[in-house]
């Protein structure tokens, strides 16, 4: 049977503010196929987006939405979690917005552990408004703000969420629609912050000025930068340099999550259980 | 209405009153002078089956707090100047998005990082209109270490009202005045709760943004079978993003109506020996507790003064005001800052010569600076 996309997008908002040929619509279609195949209510779920081209990704579905300010998609994600624990709460956003702007937001998402699911498109810049550098945009690209070439280095966004503490990193990119949705549910599933990042085309505001003229030339290179892990870690240092490995690359299962914790919090103020004390966590700093 | 006696500080108060008023959640980052907010509340929330938690900065702090209000919970932070600089932007998205709940600024000095465990009210102004754009700011002002709890309570109820933030301003002496105050049960406390309005209907029907001109939206608790959007862009009925300009239009002139045409329910101010007063002091917060002492003294002396408090500072009681400086011709304006408040008082008696008493040094103003000052008049 055909997939119902229907009972999930708010087709009234369609068509999207999006270009032609952007990659945020595959990502918005693996997205609603990973949630069919979860088999979560609408009404039991909550999308957190924030500004950028990503920031629209919440109004085209239906689910509990909310379009924050700049960068906090993880803050407000974080409220709404640990007020209704039992809910499932996912953040979208993009790479300024996540790793920019929020950055303090989201390493501190990470190191909490809280059971929320980060998708992070990265585009590499600043796409809504007109090519502004953002913190992956590769060196030596043009943007609008350096237009000799940009010369600020990139973080990597899967390493930085496992340093930050995350409990589950994976990348993929939205040329593969299949394996998205399987990172998706995936990290749907994991118990703890997932962090997806999504590596994704922005052919009109990243590509015309970077010899990407048009959609598929921006995939190409997203594909040129990309292996998958099995790959990746069988390579050489020298071979990685340029390299993004794909796949799933971190996943702790046994990490504390945070709201599980908080219960425990509860508990004791209830009178429930003893004071929490050094001896119950294996890592300790 | 039956009342309890306790001894406890401002800032403590200001905590229990939050958890009295049914509050069950608690985000922030701790600020002098209004740790002690945290501190408490940390303690008292997870008892009841709530959440307080320590964000990485304030601007997470407001955020979690706006996460938890929008999916239908009583929510509060506490913060100081810094804190409430940098929490700015996302209080407009909660006026915008009309999500209620309770901000408690402990005044300190400033500007900047100013004077952290001192004394101030440099933060009037910006209470009024602390982030970018048209709305009406609800700003209450407590003076006692009473009203710490009570303008809390009534801070909650408020917001849940009129579907925004509400600022319940303290200041530092306030905050960690400790003493004993007399507080209503929480009997009455509990009856007095008005929870916001939610609507019952089949949710096709559901249009959380239209509402009347000069009335909040009515948004139900998410996870309850009525999906709807939050944005902090201008939005239609839904909730959803739109630049259709009379649906702009009315959308912020309702935030500005929906309190502009209700001030009568918010207003409140206190009036100590004004009926008599030929010199009115217009005082509020801890530096009222001066004017008070200050005018015993000034009436021992034969000087007729009177003290006029807003309580509710934003709106403020311009009405009031002007009623009383009809009439009374020597009017002083006694604050912690370099006349925020005063302007205000000149707007509403329409007069340049509103004299003011202004102390910028972190120091409290003692009852004999005011009795020196009205003699002077």
């Amino acid at each position: 049977m055909a997939f119902n996309y229907e009972k999930y997008l708010r087709l009234e908002k369609m068509p999207t503010l999006w270009c032609w040929g952007c990659g945020d619509g595959v990502i918005l279609k693996a997205f609603v196929r990973a949630v069919e195949k979860m088999g979560w209510k609408q009404d039991d779920v909550c999308v957190v987006s924030g500004i950028g081209c990503s920031g629209r990704f919440s109004s085209y579905i239906d689910f509990n939405t909310v379009h924050t300010t700049h960068g906090r998609t993880v803050a407000y994600a974080t409220g709404i979690k640990l007020a209704n624990p039992d809910k499932h709460v996912v953040c979208v956003a993009g790479d300024g917005d996540a790793l920019a702007i929020g950055g303090n937001h989201t390493i501190h998402g990470c190191r909490r552990n809280i059971d929320i699911t980060m998708i992070i498109i990265n585009n590499f810049i600043y796409g809504l408004t007109n090519s502004q550098t953002s913190p992956t945009t590769p060196r030596g690209m043009w943007t609008v703000t350096q237009k000799v070439g940009n010369i600020d280095p990139t973080f990597n966004t899967c390493n930085l969420a496992i340093a930050a503490g995350a409990s589950f990193v994976a990348r993929e990119t939205m040329i593969e629609p299949k394996k998205l949705e399987k990172m998706l549910v995936k990290a749907f599933e994991h118990k703890g912050f997932s962090m997806a990042e999504v590596l994704s085309n922005c052919h009109i505001n990243l590509g015309r000025k970077n010899q990407m003229k048009n959609a598929m030339e921006n995939l190409d290179w997203i594909r040129s930068i990309t292996t998958p892990k099995k790959k990746y870690d069988a390579m050489s240092e020298e071979e990685r340099l340029n390299l993004l490995p794909t796949g799933i690359l971190h996943q702790d299962t046994e990490a504390d999550e945070y709201c599980e914790m908080y219960a425990e919090i509860q508990k004791i103020h209830q009178g429930q259980r003893k004071k929490i004390t050094r001896d119950d966590f294996e890592k300790k700093i | 209405m039956a009342t309890r006696e306790v001894i406890s500080t401002g800032n403590e108060l200001s905590a229990i009153a939050a958890v009295d008023a049914g509050c069950m959640f608690f985000g922030g980052y701790p600020l002098t002078p209004s740790s002690e907010v945290m501190h408490v509340i940390s303690d008292l929330l997870p008892k009841k089956g709530g959440v307080a938690i320590q964000m990485e900065d304030e601007i997470a702090g407001i955020c979690c707090v706006i996460g938890a209000a929008m999916s239908g919970k009583r929510a509060l932070t506490a913060t100081s100047g810094p804190g409430m600089s940098l929490k700015a932007e996302n209080l407009g998205l909660a006026q915008m998005a009309e999500v209620p709940l309770v901000c408690v600024n402990v005044m300190r000095g400033g500007p900047s990082t100013g004077l952290p465990t001192r004394v101030s009210q440099g933060d009037v102004l910006q209470s009024k209109n602390p982030s970018h754009g048209d709305y009406k700011s609800i700003t209450l002002c407590a003076g006692s270490l009473a009203e710490c709890y009570t303008e809390t309570i009534r801070a909650f109820n408020i917001a849940d009202r009129f579907m925004q933030p509400v600022i319940v301003l303290l200041d530092e002496t306030l905050g960690h005045m400790h003493g004993k105050a007399e507080i209503p049960t929480l009997e009455d406390v509990e009856a007095g709760i008005v929870p916001r309005k939610r609507f019952d209907g089949p949710a096709d029907e559901y249009f959380p943004y239209q509402c009347e001109y000069d009335e909040p939206a009515v948004l139900n608790p998410m996870f309850e079978g009525y999906r709807y959007h939050f944005t902090g862009l201008h939005h239609d009925k839904n909730g959803f993003p739109t630049e259709e300009i009379e649906t702009c239009r009315k959308l912020i002139q309702r935030l500005e109506d929906k309190v502009e045409l209700h001030k009568d329910e918010i207003e409140s101010y206190e009036e100590f020996m004004m009926d008599d007063a030929d010199v009115m002091i217009v005082a509020y917060g801890s530096v009222s507790l001066a004017a008070k002492e200050a005018i015993r003294h000034l009436r021992a002396d034969g000087i007729r003064a009177g003290l006029f408090r807003p309580i509710t500072i934003w709106p403020s009681p311009a009405e009031k005001i002007k009623e009383h400086t009809d009439r009374i011709k020597k009017v002083l304006v006694v604050e912690l800052n370099i006349g925020q408040f005063h302007s205000e008082v000149q707007r509403a008696a329409a007069r340049l010569d509103i004299d003011g008493l202004f102390k910028v040094n972190g120091r409290p103003i003692s009852p004999y600076e005011i009795v020196n000052k009205v003699k002077e008049l």
